[in-house]
């Protein structure tokens, strides 16, 4: 997943950390139970009266968004605004998983999962006019497929494309050469939004710099690098998900963006008024808008936080070591100190909003003195120095990072010391992007530490799967197994029993140490009413209004 | 004189060579591939064939000597190719980028030149020992505080909890004033401190005692006398902070939340975006190879012996003495 990263200068200066996060804990509880009541998106809209039109919102986002097409880029900056401008063939509940009509209105797929017919919504039409059809939706697709690798989430989801066929005008009918049972709720997904034949036919790069026509209730205005990006209504909308609250058109006459990289300045945007919400709210900035704001949060789904072993290497090839390793590390410890509420402690490799979750929190306890005993039964001896040696070799193993969550490295320091009281050194290996994916690629690293959302249990296939990434280097085995069912399977409740048999896999024999849920946290002056997370924790600002 | 000018032309246009080709060398051997940035996202799984299809669209795949060779022409031509993230053309994004920074340093430029100057001659004008040291010691307070703490110092106060000034963006003159005031400090403060110096130094010399002899007033012979001598190191420490400007606008331009070449240039730094790191490596070597000439064509006028042969002898003694009045 991509997280707001880099250009963070100058982070946060590392002692106000700690000093507020007490503080912080106590009061974002008190944040979180506030949002965690009837609406899960922290609208506590009782008395604010009835909803009114017109008015702007101005936003400030953490980094440029680089690239304002969602087919193209997977910052969740840029996602956030793609949202507001295309709209996608489904929508996919929040609460349930569950996968609703938006711009189709029913569809069928076939029993092997490689044939998904659509039925679209009739009346539907992009904002230069044209209408949404079957021929708009082939062409979409072919395009992502053709696009390759530039549309870096999007042609995952079309992995084994075979083609789109047009019915007729309102059916269209998409085919996979292998089963792929993620593909329904991919097209939930942003990065599946429609764009409309036009736009598809510019070069990448005039789409990215926001050369983009879609039927979404906001329209493109300008986007000025590193500055601002500006959206404004869609007159006539009417076709908005059957999740939103409000039908037709949205309330607010435009969305200002501005881009605003140092967290401070933002929180002090917020509370002085110059902009009325603020993306990414660090932990250590979340006490400041514990009251007389709303904080607007979800845990992102898909594959949490996590320390993935590389099994190919000396050591972490013993199941032994890994199984001690995930029953050394106190994950709520993390979410106490150095995180916050919000960032909920792993109960699995998947957060517990995504789809077909299993709650594996016993396997995930903390037991120091269970990982002790593994280890002296594996032949691992406390050293003078605490940390234990085996055969003339110390228990010594790094991990590779990067700075895509800013709050990273106090969470590796916090595991690196909740390990070596069981006896195991942990190095923190703090690399750039560039350096990152190299190091991995070949391979040079005990274990990796990331995250990737997805509200779709596949993400665990294409992480762990031995036809996927793999970076963990996983030999065939029954979580392998699970993982390629799973991709087959159309019904729900066979499909969960394969990714429940998969976390299940993956927990016990420790091929992913699981270690916290991300979460997105917004901030909005206490004005904002109406403002929603989707299933895939994307902001959507269709129901937004601000009150007079 | 068109001699001297010649050469220093010449001069000129090695360096810019030289920027070109050292960041070109250097940026080549980083570790890290930008194509594999952009597209080896985590959620990424590219086939090997399409990331090899994007390297070669960018020319990643050519040899080195042949991709430099291209480069070198097309950069003659003012053309750095595209930029590897975003797909603008990197000669626009920096000339877009670039007036914003322009107005944001030449503002800091002018504030830190009134301030540094003005502290600098009234520190050396007063007569009271105890003035004259607090004003000296101005300066070295404005060099030790970082430039990022006094800008988000200058938010929260002004800003934040008086609302006088807005912290964020590049709309109009009101958002130019912090950060300029924040650029300007440093660089201010060097100045004052060179000129401080340069004046001590140039009021101690035999001919001011002489130009007091022949009946010439204070406020002359601070003003005429001392001031045209002592300026000369000033002057060569304009030329360097005035070519450091960018740098410093990295920082600045973060904080402030404001559109321009500094954050630009981190951006792509941070992405290994090598076409714009050389754009913006070749703009700010000409920055510095422009104001150098600039300078060059001023010293003479200020010191008619600089024009002549034992010139460069001349010059190099400012050179170092204004080094040594940054560095103490």
């Amino acid at each position: 997943m991509l997280v707001p990263r880099r250009t963070r200068l100058l982070a946060h200066l590392p002692g106000r950390r700690r000093a507020v996060a007490a503080g912080a804990a106590a009061l974002a509880l008190a944040a979180t139970a506030a949002c965690s009541g009837a609406d899960p998106a922290g609208n506590t809209a009782a008395d604010a009266g009835p909803p009114v039109s017109g008015g702007t919102l101005s936003f400030a986002l953490a980094i440029d968004p680089t690239c304002l097409d969602p087919q193209q880029y997977g910052l969740n900056a840029s996602l956030n605004i793609g949202r507001q401008l295309v709209d996608s063939l489904t929508d996919q509940d929040p609460a349930t998983g569950e996968i609703k009509p938006w711009l189709a209105q029913s569809w069928e797929v076939n029993p092997q999962a490689t044939a998904f017919t659509f039925k679209l919504r009739p009346g539907v039409t992009f904002s230069d006019g044209t209408p949404v059809d079957a021929a708009a939706v082939k062409a979409n697709f072919d395009t992502v497929a053709t696009l390759g690798a530039k549309a870096v989430i999007a042609s995952g989801y079309l992995v084994g494309y075979q083609g789109a066929t047009v019915v007729d005008p309102s059916t269209v009918r998409i085919e996979f050469k292998a089963p792929s049972a993620q593909f329904l709720q991919a097209t939930a997904t942003v990065s599946l939004g429609l764009l409309s034949t036009a736009t598809l036919a510019k070069t990448p790069e005039e789409r990215c710099l926001g050369a983009l026509v879609g039927s979404g209730p906001f329209v493109f205005g300008s986007y000025k690098a590193n500055q601002s990006v500006e959206i404004t209504r869609r007159a006539g909308y009417a076709w908005g998900s059957p999740l939103w609250t409000k039908s037709g058109e949205a309330y607010l006459d435009k969305v200002v963006y501005k881009i605003i990289p140092e967290s401070g300045v933002r929180a002090g945007a917020l509370e002085s008024g110059q902009v009325d919400a603020i993306s990414d709210i660090q932990p250590q900035d979340e006490a400041r808008f514990a009251t007389g704001y709303r904080v607007v949060t979800r845990p992102n789904p898909g594959f949490v936080f996590a320390l993935q072993p590389n099994a190919a290497r000396p050591v972490l090839d013993d199941e032994r070591v890994r199984q001690a390793i995930q029953k050394a590390v106190d994950r709520p410890e993390l979410s106490k100190t150095v995180l916050s509420p919000l960032y909920k402690p792993a109960t699995s490799v998947l957060a517990a909003v995504t789809p077909g979750y299993t709650d594996l929190s016993a396997a995930l306890a903390y037991d120091p003195e269970g990982a002790k005993r593994i280890l002296d039964a594996a032949g691992w001896v406390p050293g003078a120095d605490g940390i234990r040696a085996k055969d003339g070799r110390k228990l010594s193993l790094d991990v590779v990072f990067g700075s895509a969550f800013n709050a990273s490295q106090s969470v590796l320091e916090l595991v690196q010391q909740q390990l070596k009281r069981v006896g195991v050194d942990l190095r923190l290996r703090k690399l750039a992007i560039g350096d990152q994916n190299n190091v991995i690629a070949a391979g040079d690293f005990d274990f990796t530490y990331y995250n990737v959302t997805r509200a779709d249990p596949d993400v665990l296939r294409v992480i762990f799967g031995t036809q996927g990434t793999n970076r963990g280097r996983l030999p065939a085995g029954p979580q392998d197994t699970a993982l390629t069912q799973q991709a087959q399977l159309v019904d729900p409740a066979a499909r969960a029993a394969q990714v429940a048999e998969a976390q299940r896999q993956l927990v016990d024999r420790g091929y992913a140490i699981p270690l916290f849920e991300l979460a997105q946290v917004h901030g909005f002056s206490a004005k904002v009413q109406g403002v929603t997370l989707d299933a895939s924790s994307r902001l959507t600002f269709h129901d937004t209004w601000i009150k007079g | 004189m068109a001699r001297y000018l010649l050469r220093r032309l010449g001069q000129a246009a090695f360096v810019l060579w030289a920027a070109f080709t050292l960041s070109y060398a250097i940026l080549f051997v980083l570790p890290g591939d930008p194509v594999d940035i952009k597209l080896g996202g985590l959620e990424s799984n590219a086939a090997p064939e399409q990331i090899a299809e994007v390297r070669d669209r960018y020319g990643i795949g050519d040899p080195l000597l042949v991709q430099y060779g291209k480069a070198l022409r097309n950069a003659l031509a003012g053309d750095f190719g595209h930029s590897i993230q975003t797909g603008a053309e990197v000669r626009t994004t920096i000339t877009d980028a670039l007036p914003e920074t322009l107005k944001l340093t030449a503002f800091a430029l002018l504030l830190a030149v009134v301030f540094g100057a003005g502290i600098a001659l009234l520190a050396t004008y007063v007569r009271g020992r105890a003035l004259r040291q607090l004003l000296l010691s101005v300066p070295a307070v404005g060099i030790s505080v970082p430039v990022f703490w006094v800008g988000l110092l200058l938010i929260q106060v002004v800003s934040f909890q008086w609302r006088l000034l807005p912290a964020l963006g590049n709309d109009g003159f009101e958002s130019l004033v912090l950060p300029a005031v924040t650029l300007a400090l440093p660089v201010g403060a060097m100045i004052a401190q060179v000129l401080a110096k340069s004046m001590t130094t140039a009021l101690a010399a035999p001919y001011i005692g002489t130009a007091r002899a022949k009946g010439a007033g204070r406020v002359r012979i601070h003003f005429r006398h001392a001031l045209r001598n002592a300026s000369l190191p000033t002057l060569t420490l304009f030329g360097v902070v005035a070519g450091n400007l960018v740098t410093e606008a990295v920082v600045v331009e973060t904080v402030f939340s404001r559109a321009g070449l500094g954050r630009v240039t981190a951006f792509a730094v941070d992405r290994q975006d090598i076409p714009v790191v050389q754009g913006v490596v070749v703009l700010s070597a000409l920055i510095f190879v422009a104001v150098s000439l600039l300078l060059d064509v001023l010293y003479p006028l200020l010191d008619p012996r600089i024009a002549r042969d034992r010139a460069p002898l001349r010059r190099s003694a400012a050179r170092a003495s204004a080094v040594q009045g940054a560095a103490a």
